[in-house]
């Protein structure tokens, strides 16, 4: 029923998002923190440019990205002379402009769980003789960890369903950087794809279905049974 | 002399101001809710810091002009109002966080039967003495009690007081104990400082 060349968009889809995911995440971690806990000028700002690609218009945000890794572009040109390598056209393409979209939601979620930390517990931490990074290591994170794999969860979910960034920054590649989405738009133009784009769509809303009841599930756990005493 | 204390610091629209100087044993600072005491104990553990003034245990400066030793370097052992046990860490791992896990040492808190329960399953007397024996197995320099014993059933106060009580007089570390209870401040305190 599902052909070998749909298995394969799936796949192709999976990888872009679970890598785009991956890479991100430490990122993303990074900027929640930096966000939940300092205080620095321009800090308003920040967090603005980290939300742009929420709002932005997604094809704006590929424009972007391609002006930046085009062979001539200061990031293109860099990953040429150093690695030999350019994301154009390139399923790595197709999962930087997934992450850069993802990162925001990621971002906030993160955030959002960091700042429940209970920072008496930090300091409780601090008087029994851990320093800063052990503290960190062993409370900060691990109370963080079902906001983060939320956010993580979240991050792979949007990294599915982008297309505008994706489409205008790599193209629409088949067996490359042809993703879920890209390949329903293709079907929806052809004569006949219709039961195609019934497929395809059927496996884009179950894979979404599932990593948002998946991160839900986390962020529940998240707020149960680590209360303070 | 175990404890030098004189700091002075706003917070809000309140001014805290204490200065003494204690021996050893006990010193009890006795006061009504929001005088400040929480905060002085913060003051001496290393969470905030004094605008102005000094802050000496044992001899050791912890903090003067020039001089702000991070928690961790302090020698504190901090019991909090709210125990503050770590919500993920089972007793066990709780109690080793500031040192080597050694039962015999703080036997006097009957709590070895908790070892492997989540801090979210004791009752309040259990997570009390649970963060005292947290503090104490982190060999702490002295001790911090901030009203040690508010909200716990009158058997439970029992225990606890016993415990402090032993900590005092046979583990001879310094303490410095806030409570607003006349009742507890004469029992533990060999020297109570009004606030």
């Amino acid at each position: 029923m599902i052909s070998p060349e749909e298995w394969q968009i799936v796949a192709l889809s999976l990888r872009v998002g679970m890598v785009s995911m991956l890479v991100t995440l430490p990122l993303a971690f990074a900027l929640a923190w930096l966000l939940a806990r300092v205080v620095f000028p321009g800090k308003i700002l920040v967090d603005a440019v980290i939300h742009l690609p929420l709002v932005v218009p997604p094809v704006v945000t590929g424009w972007v990205l391609l002006l930046l890794f085009a062979p001539s572009g200061p990031v293109g040109a860099w990953l040429e002379a150093w690695f030999g390598v350019s994301v154009l056209f390139r399923w790595t393409g197709a999962a930087i402009a997934s992450g850069v979209m993802a990162l925001p939601l990621m971002v906030r979620a993160m955030r959002l769980s960091i700042e429940a930390v209970d920072r008496r517990l930090e300091g409780a931490a601090r008087t029994l003789g851990a320093g800063r990074w052990r503290c960190f290591r062993t409370i900060t994170l691990p109370l963080s960890v079902p906001g983060i794999l939320a956010g993580a969860v979240l991050g792979f979910a949007r990294g599915l369903g982008e297309f505008g960034a994706t489409i205008t920054f790599v193209s629409n590649v088949p067996g490359e950087t042809q993703t879920l989405p890209l390949a329903i738009y293709s079907a929806l133009q052809q004569p006949g794809g219709d039961a195609m784009v019934w497929r395809l769509s059927a496996i884009s809303v179950l894979l979404s279905l599932a990593a948002l009841v998946a991160s839900e599930l986390l962020a529940r756990r998240a707020g149960r049974g680590l209360h303070v005493i | 002399m175990s404890f030098d204390i004189d700091v002075r610091k706003r917070i809000g629209d309140t001014d805290i101001a204490l200065t003494f100087a204690s021996e050893e044993g006990a010193t009890v600072l006795f006061g009504p809710s929001g005088a400040g005491k929480t905060s002085v104990l913060n003051m001496i553990a290393g969470l905030i810091a004094p605008d102005a003034g000094h802050i000496r245990v044992g001899g050791e400066t912890l903090f003067d002009a020039g001089v702000n030793l991070p928690p961790e370097r302090r020698g504190a052992g901090y019991v909090f109002q709210d125990a503050r046990l770590f919500p993920h860490l089972r007793v066990a791992a709780n109690l080793g966080y500031g040192g080597p896990l050694d039962l015999d040492a703080i036997a006097f808190l009957g709590i070895d039967h908790l070892l492997d329960r989540w801090p979210r399953t004791l009752s309040g007397g259990e997570a009390r003495r649970v963060a005292i024996g947290r503090a104490l197995l982190s060999r702490p320099r002295f001790l911090l009690l901030d009203e040690p014993l508010s909200s716990l059933d009158r058997a439970r106060r029992e225990e606890v007081l016993r415990a402090i009580e032993h900590v005092r007089d046979t583990l001879a570390l310094p303490i410095l104990m806030v409570t607003h209870d006349a009742a507890e401040a004469e029992r533990i305190g060999t020297r109570i400082i009004a606030m």
